[in-house]
Parts: C-alpha cells; sequence; structure tokens
C-alpha cells in the first residue's frame, strides 16, 4: 500500500516538474519595495505600502504584468531605520531573475545612503516627492528621480498661495512665517529655499525643530503662542504631525493658515484631533478619494480575490493614492524601457532610460483609469523632476474629506532652479562626478 | 513674566505625564529590583487592548457586535494586563530567579519586543483616536480672562498622578502585600525563607505596574492617539527615574517635574540659540550632572555593600 502510493507520488511529481520548472523559469520584473509596515511611522508606512503592491497586483491580475510581463514583487521591513533600509537594498538587488529593477525607499534618509550606491549599481531610484531636491538634476544624477515635484518646489508653492492669501506676493514682507520640522535631513530639506524666498519676499522666517518622534511637543507651540506668526508650516512624519494638530488647535491658531508638506497631509494626522483639524491644509500632488477606474479595478482584481495589502475601506485614502500613484508612474517607466529597448526583459539601466522618456500625459493617464487624478508628467534627461506642481487640499473635519481648494501652482522656478544648479554642482566637485552631456 | 509662568507650568504638567510612565518603572524596581525596559510598551499594549474594547472599529465588536461601555473596558484591559502580568512570571521570570540583575534587564529588552510584536499582530499598527470623554484643548477661563495657556488634559493628569501616588504609597506602606513586596525587593531569598511567594508578589507586582502602565497609556494616547511612538515614552521616563531615584515613588514625580521645566525653559530660551530641538538630550544632560552629584537620585535608596 504504502509502495502504491509513493509510486503515485513519484509520478505526480515527475509529471509536474517540468510545469514547475516552466513556471519558474518565466521571466518575471523584480520591484522590491522598501516598506515599514513596523515601528513609530508604520501608520504612515502601511497605507503607502498598500497602494504601492496592489496597484502591481492588479497588473498582474487584470494585464497579466507590465507589456504581458509579470511584476515579482517583493517586501522588506525597514522600520524606516536608515540602516535597516541599506541592508534591504543589499539583500534584494540581485534577486533573480532581472535584479532589482528600481527602488522606491519612502525616506530621504535611505535615498541619502543609496544615490551613490544606486548610482554605480545603476539601478534607478524613484524618491517620490522626497529625498535630495538637486537630484532633480539629471546630468549629475542619472539614477535618481524625484518626479513630480521636490519639497523646493512645495515650499516656494506654500509661499506663492501665502502671497495669494495675503492680496499678493509684495504683502508678504514684514510678514512673520514660521517652519515646525522634523529634526531630520527630511525636515531640514525646505530649509534652504525658504531662507531664499525670506531674502527675495522680505518675510520674517522662523525656524523650529522637533526631535524624533515628536510625541511632545509643548515648547515648540508655547513658541509660537508667543510669535504668533501669521503663517505656519509644517514638515513632519508620523506621530509629530498629530500632536502638532492638536498643540495648534489648542493654542487656538488658525487651522486655515497652518499648512503641512504632503506628508502632512493624510487621514492619520488629522483624524486624532476631531473637529479640531477642521481647516487645517496641505499640500498635494494627486487628489484623494477612490472615484477613479484604476480604485475600481483593484477593487475587483485584487481585494474581490482576497489578494489586498490592507483593509478594502481604506483603499483611497491619501496615503494609499500615494502609493498608488508611485506605483503608476514606476510601471510606466518599465513599460516605457521595455518598448524603447524592445525587450520583455529590460535591466535596471534600461529602466533608467524608461524613467528618462516618461511621458505620463493626461490621455495615458485616462486610459489608466486615472484620468484627473494628478497631472501629466514628463521627464528628460536633464530634468528627473518633471513639472514641479503643488496643489493644496483642505481637510473638512465633518465630512472626513480632503478637498483640493487652488490649482496646481507651479513653483517658483527663478529660486529653485537656481539652488538645484548650486547644490548639484557642489555635489558633483565634492564626489569628483563630471556632469554628463543630455543629447 | 507670563510667558516663562507659562512655561514653567506647561513644563510641570508635561513633567507630571513624564512621572505616569516612569512610576510603572520605579514599582516594579522597588519590588523585583528589575529594571523593566518594557514598561513602555506595556503602556502602548494597554492602551491597544482598552481601545479595542470600547471601539467600533476594535476587534471586540467586530466579534459580538457591540462595543464595552469605557468603564467596562477598563477593567476588561486590566484583566489583560494581570493575564500579561501572570504570563511574565511563568514564561520569563520563574526562569530567572536569582539571576544577575543585568540578565532580569535583557530579559525585559526581549520582552518589549515581543509585546511590540504581539501588539501589532493583534490589534494593528493604525494610529487609534482614543476618547474616553477626557477633556482636551485650553482651559479656556484662564486662557480668555488671564492669557494664560494650560491644557485640560494635563490638569487632569496631574490629579490622576496624585491619586495613584496616594493609593500607592498607602499600598507600599501600609498594607501586607505592600509589605511582602518591598522584602522581596530586599532580598529573594531571605523573603522566601520568611514563607513570601516569590511568584505571586511578582504577578501581583507586575500587575499593578500593569496598571500603572494603563493610566499611562490613556493619559498620552489621549493627547496623540494610541500608537506605536508611545512604547519610546519609556525613553523620556528615564532621566525621571535616574533624577527621581530608581526605588520612590514620590521621588519618580518629584523628578518628572524637574525634568519636565528643565527642558520647557532649556528648549524655549536655550533652543533658539542653538537650533533647537534640544528638549529631548537637556533632560539627559540635567540627570548627567545628578548622577555626578547624587548616584542614587534625589530620594533614592543609598546602597552599602561591603567590601
Amino acid at each position: 500500500m504504502k509502495l502504491k502510493l509513493l509510486t503515485k507520488a513519484l509520478a505526480v511529481a515527475a509529471v509536474a516538474m517540468p510545469l514547475t520548472t516552466a513556471v519558474a523559469d518565466a521571466y518575471e520584473l523584480v520591484i522590491p519595495a522598501t516598506v515599514y509596515r513596523t515601528g513609530p511611522y508604520a501608520p504612515n508606512g502601511i497605507p503607502f505600502a498598500n497602494g504601492y503592491g496592489d496597484y502591481y497586483k492588479m497588473l498582474n491580475e487584470r494585464d497579466g504584468g507590465i507589456e504581458g510581463v509579470k511584476i515579482k514583487y517583493i517586501e522588506c521591513e525597514t522600520a524606516y531605520n536608515t540602516k535597516q533600509g541599506v541592508e534591504c537594498y543589499e539583500n534584494t538587488k540581485g534577486t533573480p531573475p532581472s535584479g532589482g529593477l528600481v527602488y522606491q525607499p519612502l525616506s530621504t534618509g535611505i535615498t541619502y545612503q543609496l544615490i551613490p550606491k544606486a548610482t554605480e549599481d545603476k539601478i534607478p531610484v524613484f524618491s517620490m516627492g522626497y529625498g535630495r531636491t538637486s537630484a532633480a538634476n539629471g546630468k549629475v544624477f542619472p539614477y535618481i528621480f524625484n518626479l513630480p515635484a521636490t519639497y523646493w518646489d512645495q515650499a516656494s508653492v506654500f509661499i506663492k498661495y501665502i502671497g495669494e492669501k495675503e492680496g499678493g506676493m509684495d504683502k508678504l514682507k514684514g510678514k512673520k512665517i514660521a517652519l515646525v520640522y522634523h529634526n531630520s535631513a527630511y525636515g531640514k530639506e525646505p530649509i534652504r529655499t525658504l531662507e531664499e524666498l525670506s531674502k527675495k519676499h522680505g518675510f520674517e522666517l522662523m525656524l523650529l525643530a522637533v526631535d524624533h518622534p515628536g510625541q511632545e511637543q509643548k515648547a515648540t507651540w508655547l513658541q509660537i503662542r508667543r510669535e504668533r506668526p501669521d503663517w505656519t508650516m509644517m514638515w513632519g512624519w508620523g506621530v509629530m504631525n498629530q500632536v502638532a494638530i492638536k498643540e495648534a488647535a489648542s493654542i487656538r491658531y488658525p487651522m486655515d493658515k497652518f499648512i503641512g508638506v504632503w506628508w502632512s497631509g493624510s487621514e492619520n494626522d488629522v483624524l486624532p484631533a476631531g473637529d479640531d483639524a477642521n481647516g487645517y491644509l496641505s499640500g498635494a500632488f494627486h487628489a484623494a478619494g477612490d472615484n477613479f477606474r484604476a480604485h475600481d479595478d483593484i477593487k475587483k482584481f485584487v481585494y474581490d480575490k482576497g489578494n489586498g495589502g490592507g483593509d478594502r475601506d481604506r483603499i483611497g485614502e491619501v496615503l494609499y493614492n500615494r502609493g498608488m500613484v508611485a506605483a503608476m508612474w514606476t510601471s510606466e517607466a518599465i513599460r516605457t524601457a521595455m518598448r524603447m529597448h524592445n525587450t520583455k526583459e529590460p535591466t535596471s539601466e534600461q529602466v533608467r532610460d524608461g524613467f528618462e522618456a516618461l511621458d505620463v500625459d493626461a490621455k495615458r493617464l485616462a486610459v489608466l483609469g486615472l484620468e484627473g487624478f494628478t497631472y501629466p508628467v514628463k521627464i528628460t534627461c536633464e530634468n528627473h523632476t518633471g513639472p514641479g506642481k503643488v496643489a493644496l487640499q483642505q481637510w473638512d473635519a465633518k465630512a472626513k474629506k480632503w478637498s483640493f481648494v487652488s490649482d496646481f501652482y507651479t513653483a517658483d522656478r527663478e529660486v529653485v532652479d537656481a539652488l538645484i544648479k548650486e547644490d548639484s554642482e557642489n555635489y558633483a566637485k565634492e564626489n569628483n562626478i563630471t556632469p554628463r552631456t543630455c543629447n | 513674566m507670563l510667558f516663562f509662568l507659562e512655561t514653567v507650568i506647561s513644563g510641570l504638567m508635561a513633567g507630571v505625564m513624564y512621572s505616569l510612565v516612569a512610576l510603572g518603572f520605579v514599582l516594579i524596581f522597588k519590588a523585583s529590583g528589575i529594571f523593566n525596559f518594557a514598561q513602555g510598551v506595556f503602556a502602548l499594549f494597554a492602551g491597544l487592548a482598552l481601545y479595542d474594547f470600547i471601539a467600533e472599529d476594535g476587534w471586540f465588536y467586530d466579534l459580538f457586535g457591540f462595543a464595552l461601555p469605557i468603564w467596562l473596558g477598563i477593567i476588561a484591559t486590566m484583566g489583560v494586563m494581570i493575564i500579561v502580568a501572570w504570563l511574565v512570571e511563568r514564561l520569563v521570570l520563574r526562569h530567572l530567579v536569582n539571576q544577575e540583575p543585568i540578565i532580569l534587564f535583557m530579559s525585559t529588552i526581549g520582552l518589549a519586543y515581543f509585546m511590540e510584536g504581539l501588539g501589532d499582530t493583534l490589534f494593528g499598527s493604525d494610529v487609534k483616536p482614543l476618547d474616553i470623554g477626557l477633556p482636551s484643548g485650553a482651559w479656556d477661563y484662564l486662557l480668555d480672562t488671564h492669557n494664560l495657556y494650560i491644557e485640560k488634559l494635563e490638569i487632569v493628569a496631574a490629579g490622576v498622578a496624585a491619586v495613584l501616588v496616594i493609593v500607592l504609597a498607602i499600598f507600599f506602606q501600609k498594607t501586607r502585600i505592600g509589605r511582602a513586596l518591598r522584602a522581596v525587593a530586599d532580598d529573594h531569598q531571605a523573603a522566601l525563607s520568611v514563607g513570601i511567594s516569590l511568584r505571586t508578589i511578582w504577578v501581583i507586582v507586575w500587575s499593578v505596574s500593569g496598571f500603572v502602565a494603563l493610566v499611562a497609556g490613556i493619559m498620552w494616547g489621549s493627547k496623540s492617539g494610541i500608537q506605536f511612538s508611545l512604547s519610546l515614552i519609556a525613553l523620556k521616563a528615564l532621566p525621571v527615574l535616574i533624577l527621581g531615584g530608581f526605588t520612590s515613588v514620590p521621588g519618580a514625580i518629584i523628578g518628572g517635574l524637574i525634568i519636565g521645566v528643565g527642558e520647557k525653559v532649556a528648549e524655549v530660551y536655550a533652543g533658539p540659540f542653538v537650533g533647537g530641538a534640544i528638549e529631548n538630550w537637556f533632560a539627559y544632560m540635567l540627570a548627567l550632572a545628578f548622577l555626578l552629584v547624587r548616584p542614587q537620585g534625589l530620594f533614592g535608596e543609598k546602597i552599602i555593600e561591603r567590601v
């Protein structure tokens, strides 16, 4: 009896072997994701990772991947820790069959560490709306992309918005504008631009650092209460955002004069403050909500089959959508690379070419089921950021909803481009990099 | 002058919040000589459990179709913390009797990591806005009439801390169990020889510490929502303990107040000259300065050892 069973098992195995080998041999596009589903920043890391992963799963189920080649999506946990992030990169970059094609670190600290490594390995890093701003200069940073806008773009847009609300940019003279920032590479990123803008428009800039993780900020908000800045901006992340919004409400700081960076503008940040958060503003480069065809496809092809990364009712939250839009631009860059190089097996270097030829216009957005979700983006060899546009969204505490309250503003190119040039050239000099030519 | 007063009062209130966490450390150290690194995670775990008992998106609601009223939720959470205390004794401490303090300390580091992971797995990592009816925002009367800013939640925290200290002081000084707890802290072997059950005592003290963690979890959770970063408030309690002494309940309170005021005054008045964000390390600098002149802390017991 036992012998019979053994023979049957061996027979089944013999038949199945070529099949499994065939499946294992099928080429796949490896997209590693350095995520943080644990640690103090997990409440923000999880929805982003869910949106990022769900979009690839949807492409696999709906279209059989990108251009018919399946995506192998692998997550590596960083807990928002730079060291762990670098370990994740080293451990996953060689994953067969394609090797890591592109990285989305979701951390400015990790991005800074990966800039020289990934450049050496010829693997593109897509630090979407974070990381080193001057990486916008593709001549100096050939493998780093920070589309569709940078922190410096955003800082200048906030000043434009404030100027508009004050009745003109000339009215900024003598105004006091505070920046409450996470005391890290990320939080310090906009300072340089704001200092330049302060010189240009004559407003007083007040800088207030908050240490990680930002659970206790009483001293910061006491200073804001004393100085009473006309406007306050925030570059926060995680618990820092929630505490800051509560503290601002507590000292009766007007919420419609309090603007957070796009990483300080999710449902997680405002819900703990309840009604007090009503009117709070934040930057944005895409819409909130789940009323787009891409969301319907994710529900149909991923969640209906029980493969969703998170809860179905959280699809459409700001950070979920941010992960989704990151996956959309990434997959479009890979698609572009495959078409450009006429290959089903692109290398990471070719994916870089795909990013540099990325052109997701309004028509393409409509095809992707994301009409009106974000603005058209076109990347070139010189410009790795693209349009650099930012809109402002406002929180309605009663409806528990974010809505756009402005159009997409263009950044102050005069100030931002000069700073990008200066910073990237300094980087090139410090690191003995000869900027490449783009023809 | 009014702003200085505001800074000092805010510091005192923040100090009370630190003290609530420090108290849990003191209790366990006082009764068992163990520095419980997992105390911050206990506060997080208790907060997560409470939320899931009382919220309509908690697992209790999913399971039974209704959420517990707040008072019952607090009792149920206390039950959870007693079970945790029992498990800690059963699975960890029982096997480490008479080991070096550093071994016991290391075991609590492991416990912290385990509880963090367990909390994540059981309750998820989302921010959970805790609302058990505690007041929030500024005290309107003081702000409107005297332009003085004090947060209502912090006043409640001060009241709660005062009650906790009184109850704990009575518990340690006047009750049989309290005396037994102190006996165990002095000498495990001697306590055993006079018939005190080490295991029972440890379960009791870890349960009481679990209760203190629940109170801290509620207060901090009401401030920022229940989320993982709550476990990091343990780091805020460390300088408080160094300053107040590891074995003194009043020391935890006084230490908290000194640290709270010190860091706020430093941040507001010295911070702008050195780039700000100095309050975290200033608290440790203050504690370090105290260590140099009074290693046992303000109220800690002076340890005299024969050489």
